[in-house]
């Protein structure tokens, strides 16, 4: 009998440390998930790399610009030029502009993507102001470039023979407001 | 081993006597049916005619309250029935009750952790209750962002603590289902009588044990998405907020890496008690027994690996939805293995119509039409015009309502004498079931042709166009309230005979498991000295 016992309770700890396991797999989810997005420009995520290509290609690609805020964000944001356009693997610099019209320091993030999803996982950038926090002080209006390219090896894959515009978009969030002792440096 | 009987309400709180367990399971589960039930008769009466009416009479409310007031009516309504109805009936009443008995073990391998099981569910059911009541969104009660309670909805969305109140209950009733998979797993593995190979388990058996390891391997990724759920609400994580790098998507795949699996946790126990129907009323052992076994096994492996099929719409690239379309209709392969088998094992059978095996032929033929509907579904492109309609309304209730619920009922009249020792009278119950299966049917066929004419759910107001089949949904479930009123009369006059009216084994020579050698109802401890299996 306390074989039995014994055995049965070997097999309850293996079972909850199974259930306990699959709990910690779920937060594991968090950061994979990410990494995952990043790697494989999974729904439209863009790639960051350091230098551009070396390599320009004779085919001409149309890139569109989108702009918009979470309803939280007061902020006026939308991007200088409607589109560019460029030979792929060529570098170019894109403008968004950013207003802040109320009388609080605001501090934003954007989160970004290119549609076509699948077109994420060539669209590179250089320098992108997504890359870190903006803050913006009350009534400031700031200039917000992007250095991007269009990585030469989207012409090697099949699935994206037909694409020949992508949009680059992004949506502010706030992050943290300053009130009270920011306000007071209004009418500077 | 203690022999002695507990009388009075130590018999029942303190319980460890699987059979009293699950006898509780069932009481619970018959409770929590009659709320989610109600639940769902106040949202066809509200949808029976066009405009927002019902409901603002009834409760004297006024129309945008009454608007929320459905949205938590639907969301009360699927939680309960999953977690505190199916769940508690399928795998807690009948699994707790018969698992031991065709196994011939003497009870289940940790009684006491079966006792707190059980007991972490009516707080747990509370809580759930008490969430409806407290303030949800400005100013209105209850939290209406859907079973699914995906985010944003679920945390900026709904700031009162309603929603923290529903996520405690669903890890209070996750504990509960964990510890009870833990329990199934070990009594299967360890206590099976000498010579109950598990090849030779009966199909019952192999099914919850199936159940227990999905529930082992996905309610803990629902039990972190929620925990992450209540910290972003409380405590000022991002998990799910773009604002600080979250992603509310991510929420999504967690919940569906849970909430596929979770249907096949509804349906599998049914697959199983279905299959000792079919047999016994056929006299024939089922057909291609190993077949079935490993047929759920496969449902169970490939129910982890297709859950974005519930989320076409969220903007996965071409080749993942290629992916999942394709894993999604092969699991249709091992649901036409036991379908088949169903027939095969009727097949040349002298078949008996007694009301287990109405049941259990209806079970098979609803649940076939639910999934035909299902594999229409799991196309993407057939997927993204049907999302969130009422199509999808009618394919999940064939397959849970009209399978799983069907199975209960099924497995109610097929063991009901077996529990109490008193038989059911068969007429009346002959036409609870033909009454039912009218008014079910009546609900939820119709919901086919509002979805296909692009009737969302979730919704407490329609256009005009769709109130023509709306008033046959809402006439089916008044049909439907008449079975459930024949069903409650039925179960009234069984339990409440003087007399012990049920043998030993009533269903003769095709019901062959282990549960039928003992007398009606079994003794209180069962199997002091182990059955030999040959």
């Amino acid at each position: 009998m306390s074989d039995t016992s014994k055995k049965n309770s070997r097999m309850a700890l293996v079972f909850a440390g199974v259930a306990f396991g699959m709990v910690g797999m779920a937060y594991a989810a968090v950061p994979l998930y990410n990494l995952f997005c990043k790697v494989t420009g999974y729904g439209g995520t863009t790639q960051q790399v350091d230098v551009g290509s070396d390599i320009v290609l004779k085919r001409e690609m149309k890139v569109r610009f989108n702009a918009s805020v979470h309803r939280d964000m007061p902020w006026d944001f939308k991007p200088v030029q409607i589109s560019q356009k460029m030979h792929v693997g060529e570098q170019k610099l894109a403008h968004f502009e950013a207003y802040n019209p109320t009388n609080k320091t605001i501090v934003g993030t954007a989160t970004y993507n290119v549609t076509p999803h699948k077109a994420g996982e060539y669209f590179a950038k250089i320098e992108c102001f997504c890359f870190t926090e903006q803050e913006l002080k009350p009534g400031e209006r700031i200039d917000m470039p992007v250095v991007y390219f269009i990585d030469p090896l989207i012409d090697e894959d099949p699935n994206l023979d037909e694409v020949s515009e992508v949009t680059l978009s992004y949506t502010f969030f706030v992050k943290e407001v300053e009130d009270e002792k920011v306000e007071s440096s209004v009418g500077r | 081993m203690a022999h002695e009987n507990p009388t009075g309400w130590k018999r029942w709180v303190y319980s460890t006597n699987h059979k009293d367990i699950g006898v509780m399971y069932l009481w619970f589960a018959f409770i929590a049916g009659m709320i989610g039930f109600t639940m769902s008769g106040l949202m066809r009466m509200e949808l029976m005619e066009p405009g927002v009416n019902f409901l603002p009479d009834l409760f004297g409310m006024t129309e945008d309250q009454s608007r929320h007031m459905f949205n938590v009516l639907t969301t009360g309504h699927g939680l309960i029935m999953v977690f505190f109805m199916v769940m508690p009936a399928l795998i807690g009443g009948f699994g707790n009750y018969f698992v031991p008995l065709m196994i011939g073990a003497p009870d289940m391998a940790f009684p006491r952790m079966n006792n707190i099981s059980f007991w972490l569910m009516p707080p747990a059911f509370t809580l759930l209750l008490l969430s409806t009541f407290v303030e949800g969104t400005s100013g209105m009660a209850g939290f209406g962002g859907g079973w699914t309670a995906y985010a944003p909805l679920s945390t900026y969305g709904h700031t009162g603590p309603s929603m923290d109140l529903a996520i405690l209950s669903l890890h209070v009733a996750g504990a509960s289902s964990i510890m009870g998979a833990i329990n199934y797993i070990t009594t299967i593995f360890n206590m099976r009588a000498p010579g109950m190979t598990i090849h030779k388990m009966p199909l019952f058996a192999w099914s919850i044990l199936i159940t227990a390891f999905l529930l082992v391997l996905s309610l803990p990724v629902l039990a972190g998405a929620i925990t992450m759920l209540l910290t972003d609400r409380n405590f000022g994580t991002t998990f799910f907020d773009p604002a600080g790098g979250g992603d509310p998507i991510l929420y999504q795949h967690l919940f569906w890496f849970f909430g596929h699996p979770e249907v096949y946790i509804m349906i599998l126990p049914a697959f199983g008690i279905v299959s000792h129907i079919v047999s016994t009323f056929s006299k024939k052992p089922v057909f291609g027994y190993l077949g079935m076994a490993y047929a759920m096994a496969a449902i169970g492996f490939i129910g982890f690996v297709v859950w974005a099929h519930h989320m076409y719409t969220v903007g996965l690239d071409v080749d993942t939805k290629a992916y999942f379309v394709a894993a999604t209709m092969v699991i249709a392969v091992p649901t036409g293995v036991k379908i088949f088998s169903w027939i095969a094992t009727m097949w040349g059978g002298s078949i008996r119509y007694d009301v287990p095996m109405l049941y259990a032929i209806a079970f098979i033929l609803l649940f076939t039409m639910g999934g035909v509907t299902g594999v229409v579904l799991s196309n993407a492109g057939a997927d993204v015009p049907l999302h969130d309609t009422y199509y999808v309304v009618a394919h999940f209730h064939y397959v849970l309502s009209l399978g799983a619920v069907f199975g209960i009922f099924a497995g109610l009249y097929y063991w009901v004498g077996k529990m109490s020792g008193k038989q059911y009278p068969d007429f009346l119950a002959k036409i609870q079931f033909w009454v039912t299966f009218i008014g079910v049917n009546m609900i939820f066929f119709p919901q086919h042709f509002l979805g296909l004419q692009g009737m969302p759910r979730r919704y407490v107001d329609y256009p005009d166009a769709f109130a023509y089949f709306n008033k046959i949904s809402s006439y089916g479930y008044l049909v439907t309230l008449t079975g459930v009123v024949l069903f409650i009369l039925v179960m009234a006059m069984t339990l409440f005979k003087k007399k012990k009216d049920c043998p030993d084994n009533q269903w003769g020579e095709g019901a062959t498991t282990l549960e039928w050698t003992l007398s009606s109802p079994p003794p209180f401890h069962q199997f002091n000295e182990l059955p030999r299996i040959k």
